[in-house]
């Protein structure tokens, strides 16, 4: 998966302006040099093991455990992967590979902005251009990152069009790619977009899930039970999933339920959506009768996006992932909960995922076992969280 | 491959300017740019002024190959309440006054969703000729080329729709040949790495790559994106088939709609 021209089952496939396939074509041919490229793995590894200090740890949150009172809860520490998120994984790989391709550019869109810092940072390790592109509402929302990008010398760029969150800046990252395709690359931050997009991201972003299977095995002595990940893209999801695929380990998707599915105001693609073409590929998706795009509503800017991997899709249709969400306050509550219980302030994302095991585990008997993405860490929602509890920072 | 050459309004177009030695001007409105009525007029307009053949933009709400002109009108018609069942609607009432040739351009997305099948049934009942889907490249368009006759059973002899692909500078020789070989109607050449309403620049790589794709197809290839003016429409008019208007028209008739016609006569009489 997926087969040549980039399906997973029905999903999938490369919807994009014809200015850009020759470069998606330099892209595919590219990616596939260098997965048999001993230099490029050896290189990629090194930086892996002393710049993004992996592997990251698969850690037994025993107070949370002990607390909600049933499954044993591991977390995925890919919060302390450098630049705070699984992103780098990824963003790295792409910087690698541009670099390779003869690029100069690195263009890319951002919606929590942990992909924009990963790529901005991606791009000074590597010494090419960058330009980040964000939707106005998340600029406003993550004013952390915001900085954190101009500070590794990166251009951003607020988008004020339409919904004005992460749709909105990756449709200005593609018209950028159009307009510069000859010497820029476009790192996409998600297994999204179109062909060779998902399975390249996918595959950079497996190592998480590699890792995590060794340690489980070294800690437990055997498999998890379940495995929980949040779903905005999808690539951290697909990064744990992807090495437990064949195996018997459930597997649960958490997306963004927003503000509720009966209110219209979420981002739950599988929940509230239907089957659609957006941004290079076939998914499920938001949107209304006639095929317009919907806007979407989540407390967190990373899982706030109308569209889902195409893999997801493929995943969701044959049953092997199950796919839920959890709400706002649900993801906010975890969020609480895991920097009291644990001292571990999770992305607002990653929150999502927490809730969820939150709500699982203490169905379960003890010796029951569940993995926890723990995509990203929380440094920078904290002035979004104060906001919402009616704390103003100055910072 | 071209069984339905020759005979639908779009090649019948390009045969007559040929003979003529003439070029075929390609105007484009984004439909319901403020309303539907307001459209209609304009295509008659249009079509007392010269067009050849029309482009009817469809609006959808992420229109990725557009730049911040056409993006501006889309939302405007979309807001308006127009969806591409109204503008099929709107086509048929239009054909009581008009038989200018009618090429819908919008994204496959709204395509997908009304059904393939349905939608080249549907407009070309009501009179559509042609379709541009800017981020339907061919290897994606297999199902819509069989339903709108570009391939498929030798019976079907009468074609429903003309298919118009992009060609961009950075296509290859062998792209070239999958996109021409699935044109039918016209090739839409794209002027320029970009999106619509960008710079022109008129060169010798532009005149290079045209004649790339005149020796992979003897279609008629029209150029679009970023022409501005009447000097451009002139220069492309010179080696192209036709010349295609977009940005600079949607933009005449938002800002300046008492200039629109002036404007309009001035770009029929440079190509």
């Amino acid at each position: 998966m997926p087969d040549t021209k980039g399906y997973f089952g029905r999903y999938g496939g490369r919807f994009v302006p014809e200015t850009l396939i020759p470069a998606l074509q330099e892209l595919e041919s590219a990616y596939a040099e260098i997965r048999k490229d001993r230099i490029f793995k050896r290189e990629l590894a090194h930086l892996q093991t002393t710049y993004v200090g992996r592997p990251t740890p698969l850690y037994f949150a025993k107070r949370l455990s002990e607390k909600l009172g049933g499954a044993k809860i591991y977390l995925k520490r890919e919060d302390l992967a450098h630049t705070g998120a699984h992103k780098i994984n990824n963003a790295l790989g792409q910087a690698l590979l541009a670099k390779r391709m003869g690029k100069k550019r690195l263009v890319a869109e951002t919606g929590a902005g942990q992909h924009g810092v990963a790529t901005a940072t991606g791009a000074a390790l590597t010494g090419l251009e960058c330009e980040i592109y964000m939707g106005a509402v998340d600029v406003q929302r993550q004013a952390l990152n915001v900085f954190r990008m101009k500070l590794l010398g990166a251009r951003l760029n607020e988008v004020s069009l339409g919904s004005r969150t992460l749709k909105d800046a990756i449709n200005e990252g593609l018209r950028d790619w159009t307009t510069n395709v000859r010497t820029t690359h476009y790192v996409m931050g998600t297994v999204f977009g179109p062909h060779p997009f998902p399975s390249l991201v996918r595959d950079f972003q497996a190592v998480i899930g590699q890792e995590a299977k060794r340690q489980i095995l070294r800690a437990e002595g055997r498999l998890p039970d379940y495995l929980i990940a949040c779903v905005g893209g999808g690539s951290n999801a697909m990064g744990l999933f992807n090495a437990f695929i064949k195996t018997g380990v459930s597997m649960i998707g958490v997306e963004a339920g927003g503000k509720g599915i009966e209110s219209g105001e979420h981002a739950a693609r599988f929940a509230g959506g239907s089957i659609g073409v957006l941004q290079g590929t076939k998914s499920y998706l938001l949107q209304d009768r006639d095929g317009n795009v919907l806007g979407t509503h989540s407390v967190s800017a990373g899982l706030d996006y109308a569209a889902v991997g195409p893999e997801h899709a493929f995943f969701k249709d044959a049953g092997r992932v199950r796919y839920t969400y959890a709400n706002d306050d649900e993801a906010l509550s975890a969020f609480g909960l895991l920097s009291r219980t644990e001292g571990i302030i999770p992305a607002l994302e990653s929150s999502h995922a927490v809730a969820e095991a939150v709500k699982l585990a203490p169905t379960l008997p003890c010796d029951r076992i569940i993995i926890v993405n723990l995509s990203g860490r929380g440094d920078k929602d904290v002035q979004q969280v104060a906001r919402l509890q009616g704390v103003e920072l100055h910072v | 491959m071209s069984e339905g050459r020759g005979n639908t309004r779009i090649s019948s177009v390009f045969a007559r300017l040929r003979a003529a030695g003439k070029k075929a001007f390609i105007p484009y409105l984004m439909a319901g740019d403020p309303d539907l009525a307001t459209t209609g007029e304009r295509i008659l307009l249009l079509e007392r002024c010269g067009a050849d053949i029309i482009e009817l933009g469809v609006p959808f709400s992420d229109p990725l190959a557009d730049g911040p002109t056409i993006q501006a009108a889309a939302e405007r018609a979309l807001t308006a309440g127009v969806t591409l069942q109204k503008v099929i609607a709107f086509t048929r009432e239009m054909r009581r006054q008009t038989q200018v040739p009618l090429v819908f351009m919008t994204y496959y997305n709204l395509i997908f969703r009304y059904g393939e099948e349905r939608f080249v049934r549907d407009a070309a009942e009501a009179g559509v000729d042609g379709v541009i889907i800017p981020d339907l490249p061919p290897d994606e368009a297999k199902n819509l080329l069989r339903l709108s006759g570009q391939s498929g059973k030798k019976e079907k002899k009468e074609r429903l729709l003309d298919t118009i692909f992009l060609i961009a500078p950075t296509s290859t020789k062998e792209r070239i040949r999958t996109v021409a070989a699935a044109c039918s109607g016209f090739v839409y050449y794209v002027s320029m790495t970009g999106i619509t309403g960008s710079r022109l620049t008129i060169d010798r790589a532009l005149q290079d790559h045209l004649a790339l794709i005149r020796q992979a197809t003897d279609k008629p290839v029209a150029v679009g994106f970023g022409v501005a003016k009447a000097e451009d429409a002139r220069a492309l008019g010179s080696f192209a088939d036709g010349v295609i208007v977009g940005s600079a028209l949607v933009k005449k008739f938002h800002e300046e709609p008492a200039g629109a016609e002036r404007f309009i006569k001035e770009l029929r009489e440079a190509i």
